[in-house]
């Protein structure tokens, strides 16, 4: 199977490459659209702020070449962010594939810890990207926006309110949470991705 | 639910765990790696790997040891000691560390922590403060490992490191540092109250109960320890399912 890593300005790509190295993957790390739409599987990764990633993206169009992917694409962290619509961080447009929009947290009081970081549970699991997941499974998270409830929710996650930790619109999915570091969970999770169907 | 998380830390010098470890199941008791993998499988929800020697000579060392760990590791992982400049962060962050932690070269140039954060994002930047609580009853912050006592609060130095992008704070208690007498609780409370980032209690947890009171009286987001697990005088699992069972938020 061929696995791709969508290069840009993202600082977890080495973590996900290693994380599919442990499921016996070899993958790609490349922002050479040829190779990303000849790929079985598009991973999308990021950790890093909306707006500098968008403009990345657009100077080599990759916003243009993500949106008419057929194969399945998986987003994580901000990568799934930057797949809705609008991101709250820095008013940025996003690629407007989920309908959900991007909102910040909102401390309600002085000890309330924005970003959230840490193990947190998902639940209301929908779609084989969870399939064989026990609904509440603890994933690790780092992030302090957040995509809404909508259409395309397929798992719900609650700090300060509940939102969606992971959304998925045809061959297009989002976590919020990262698989590469939620232990066997994760790597169920990353499995189950490369099992989907294109 | 967010748990509150349980971290041991694993202390590294050339490359190998300093402190003595007793753990049948580990081949190589002082291949940090081993020991690290252990740890993740038994449920530790991060590790922390602070090298010891962190020389200018040993710090290629210190990025092959990252690379093998991240390769390895299925858990984030904080890796400190020595780091000073935007290029040792990028060389760690670049062979899988999650964060990285810094203590001394923050507070000789605050600016150091606005830049990495800028560069790197706040989330990976975890400033570890070293903190002693003198005979005027106030916390003040040390440096070099706690050879080097400062004039400054620790709880001054915590707001104003907050205010420049600090992602976590990694508190270790002076005082109570090896005593396995307990956290000290009330400064960790202080700072939980009263800053928006999550505080990593260290120092001073020797049984179950300590745990307990240092996310209970102490409000800690995480604690974190080393000897206790090396001996195995407290087993992840058991001290996980105890806490649970206390009602604290865990992941097991």
């Amino acid at each position: 199977m061929n696995v791709t890593i969508i290069q840009y300005n993202a600082g977890n790509i080495q973590s996900v490459l290693y994380a599919l190295e442990r499921i016996g993957v070899t993958a790609v790390v490349t922002d050479d659209a040829a190779m990303i739409q000849a790929a079985d599987k598009v991973i999308f990764p990021g950790v890093g702020e909306a707006s500098t990633a968008m403009s990345y993206l657009k100077a080599r169009n990759l916003d243009q070449l993500i949106v008419t992917l057929k194969q399945p694409v998986l987003g994580i962290c901000l990568g799934m962010q930057l797949m809705c619509q609008h991101s709250a961080e820095n008013d940025t447009p996003c690629l407007g594939i989920f309908e959900e929009q991007v909102l910040s947290f909102k401390a309600k009081e002085a000890s309330t810890k924005i970003p959230q970081i840490g193990w947190n549970t998902i639940s209301n699991l929908k779609t084989d990207l969870f399939k064989g997941i026990p609904e509440n499974s603890f994933t690790y998270f780092v992030h302090g926006y957040y995509a809404g409830i909508g259409e395309n929710t397929i798992s719900t996650t609650n700090y300060i309110q509940e939102y969606s930790s992971a959304l998925n619109k045809n061959n297009f999915y989002g976590v919020q949470f990262h698989p590469e570091k939620s232990a066997k969970v994760g790597e169920q999770i990353i499995q189950n991705f490369l099992e989907i169907k294109s | 639910m967010l748990t509150k998380r349980i971290i041991p830390c694993l202390d590294i010098k050339d490359g190998r765990t300093v402190k003595g470890v007793n753990f049948e199941q580990i081949r190589d008791a002082g291949d940090p790696i081993e020991l690290g993998a252990l740890y993740a499988s038994q449920g530790a929800d991060e590790l922390v790997f602070l090298d010891i020697t962190a020389t200018v000579e040993k710090r290629k060392t210190l990025s092959e040891l990252v690379n093998k760990i991240a390769h390895r590791i299925n858990i984030p992982f904080t890796v400190g000691g020595g780091i000073k400049t935007e290029e040792d962060v990028r060389i760690l962050l670049q062979n899988g560390a999650d964060k990285i932690s810094i203590n001394t070269a923050a507070f000789m140039d605050p600016s150091t922590i606005s830049r990495f954060a800028k560069n790197f994002g706040s989330q990976c930047v975890v400033l570890a403060i070293d903190a002693k609580c003198e005979a005027d009853n106030h916390w003040y912050v040390y440096l070099n490992g706690g050879r080097t006592k400062t004039d400054k609060l620790v709880t001054d130095w915590a707001k104003e490191a907050v205010d420049l992008g600090v992602g976590e704070i990694l508190l270790t208690s002076m005082n109570h540092d090896g005593t396995k007498q307990g956290f000290a609780l009330d400064i960790t409370a202080e700072l939980a109250e009263n800053l928006p980032v999550p505080i990593i209690a260290s120092g001073g947890g020797g049984t179950e109960a300590h745990f307990l009171d240092v996310f209970t009286k102490g409000k800690a987001d995480a604690a974190l320890a080393a000897s206790i697990f090396h001996y195995k005088e407290v087993a992840i699992p058991d001290l996980k399912q105890y806490l649970f069972n206390k009602g604290i938020p865990i992941r097991l």
